[in-house]
């Protein structure tokens, strides 16, 4: 005989592990930020993680953004042109790039590099006890591993979107000039007259939540990682896939909040 | 005052899962004494340390350091324990993003008693007391021999010079010659610095020379405590068949037969 309280059980259970798995992460994140009003500073951490974000995920995300920017003038081009609407190109190439594709195609690559390597390099210190050394040696791990990557992150991903930006703007011009027949200052301007500042600040705050959520399951995957090896291979996984499924959802979540009046 | 321990450990326990590591621990550490502790392997030595340190929260029982309980201290005054103590991690736990020389120094960094220009030349000298040329410095503990690993973590446990100094196996993985000296670099800590140190050991000779006192645990209890110059013949058969390493006795190994 099936019990039904058995199925309300099993709910409850996955309701109560969800919320669990929030509070914790929202402790974790608060304890985290909390520590930037708290000295020290590890200025030398932030630094190093702010350079890894920024600068050596550059190359990876020009390439994507300039890719992504010759596709989508491609094809709102041929989408376009049924209805006689090619001029329409230069506008959305630009709308789509700055308010949602650099955003979110930055943060998915960045996820990948950034979100993979924070949780390898913390789940091994886990397991290792370094993370148990720090304690001992008069510094708090949450403050000397976590906040300086949390800040990095935050700060980094709007300047990595501001060039993904330019480039999938520049990458659309590219392909409108040399194939579809666009004069390339008529292009330029279509484009600028169809920006807007919110267009522009929409995308760059996006990219600051998206830059702390990356970071966030980077770090706090990395840092409950137990079980040696596997662990952090577990940890890893788990960090990259929770990050950009974050990133799609509260994509949503922001334009929401943005968009729809 | 001579009488309160520096550390006390009242009916510690813990349990990972439906695992019993820990079944009600007592233990007393004497101030300026060196206490070594001994057991088989995964009889929860290095977890007991951990629970000193409040690494590993136990799930019952009292720790006392100085006289004060642990669980009740807040966040400040543990850093203030933590400031003064030193731990020899069994692994070493060394940060292989930092070279040697930085991570000797770390505390002292941490602290801020020295500045980064002078860590280079502090960190030559500590790694000079535990048979280290200064040129190991500049390496990255990845590259070091597992024995040079221990002595670098030896290196950074003894480095702001403390209070109570943790030793989670200090000699495993040396040749005899640099175990003696290691040994004796234990010693003085507890000599000149005036430590208190609580070492792991499975060495006997090493037991007797840095320990004045010794205790072996046992199924989750401390089952001997005495004076360390005594073990192998202290009347305890347990204890005795343990320090002669003799395969007949009453500790029987869970071998499958
Ligand atoms: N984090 C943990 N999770 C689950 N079990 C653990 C954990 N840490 C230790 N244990 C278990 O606790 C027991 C005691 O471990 P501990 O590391 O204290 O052994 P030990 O006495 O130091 O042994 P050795 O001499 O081999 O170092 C072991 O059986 C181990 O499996
Ligand atoms: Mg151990």
């Amino acid at each position: 005989m099936i019990n039904p309280l058995d199925a309300l059980a099993a709910t409850g259970r996955s309701v109560i592990g969800v919320c669990r798995y929030t509070g914790e992460i929202s402790i974790f994140a608060g304890n985290g930020l909390s520590n930037v009003l708290r000295p020290p500073v590890f200025w030398r951490m932030l630094w190093q993680s702010f350079v890894e974000i920024a600068f050596f995920s550059l190359p990876v995300v020009a390439l994507t953004a300039v890719f992504t920017g010759m596709v989508l003038a491609l094809q709102s081009y041929t989408g376009f042109s049924r209805f006689n609407a090619e001029s329409a190109t230069a506008a959305v190439v630009v709308l789509s790039i700055t308010r949602e594709l650099g955003p979110v195609l930055a943060a998915l690559m960045v996820a990948g590099r950034i979100g993979a390597s924070f949780a390898a390099e913390i789940g091994t210190m886990r397991v290792t006890d370094q993370i148990d050394a720090l304690t001992t040696l008069s510094t708090d791990p949450m403050k000397y591993l976590v906040t300086p990557r949390l800040v990095a992150g935050t700060l980094a991903m709007p300047l990595l979107v501001v060039v993904a930006d330019v480039l999938g703007v520049m990458g659309g011009w590219l392909i409108a000039t040399a194939k579809l027949g666009f004069g390339s200052g008529a292009y330029l301007v279509s484009t600028m007259d169809t920006l807007k500042t919110e267009d522009v600040v929409s995308g760059l705050v996006k990219a600051a939540v998206f830059g702390f959520v990356v970071t966030l399951m980077g770090c706090w995957h990395g840092y409950r990682s137990k079980g040696g090896a596997q662990g952090v291979g577990q940890a890893t996984t788990s960090a990259v896939v929770s990050a950009s499924i974050l990133i799609l959802a509260l994509d949503y979540v922001l334009t929401e909040m943005f968009f729809a009046r | 005052m001579t009488d309160t321990p520096k550390i006390r450990l009242r009916d510690v326990r813990k349990a990972f899962g439906s695992k019993v590591v820990l079944d009600g621990v007592d233990l007393d550490v004497r101030a300026r004494h060196g206490m070594v502790v001994l057991g088989g392997s995964g009889s929860g030595k290095s977890v007991t340390i951990k629970c000193v340190l409040g690494l590993i929260r136990p799930d019952s029982g009292l720790i006392e350091i100085d006289g004060r309980d642990v669980s009740a201290m807040t966040d400040r005054q543990r850093t203030e324990i933590m400031d003064r103590t030193g731990m020899l991690f069994q692994n070493g736990a060394l940060f292989d993003s930092l070279p040697v020389w930085e991570n000797v120094c770390f505390k002292l960094l941490a602290q801020k008693r020295i500045s980064r220009a002078k860590a280079r030349d502090k960190a030559a000298e500590i790694l000079a007391q535990v048979g280290l040329a200064p040129s190991v410095g500049d390496l990255s503990p990845a590259e070091l021999s597992g024995g040079m690993q221990k002595r670098v973590a030896l290196a950074r446990a003894i480095a702001a010079e403390p209070d109570i100094l943790f030793l989670d196996e200090p000699t495993t993985g040396l040749d005899p010659i640099m175990g003696a000296v290691i040994d004796g670099l234990i010693v003085d800590c507890v000599k000149r610095l005036g430590a208190t140190t609580v070492a792991i050991t499975h060495d006997m000779a090493s037991a007797r020379r840095i320990g004045d006192d010794a205790a072996m645990i046992h199924k989750g209890k401390i089952i001997w405590n005495g004076p360390a110059a005594t073990l192998g013949q202290t009347g305890n058969p347990m204890v005795d068949q343990f320090a002669r390493g003799e395969r007949e006795g009453p500790i029987q190994m869970e071998l499958r037969k």
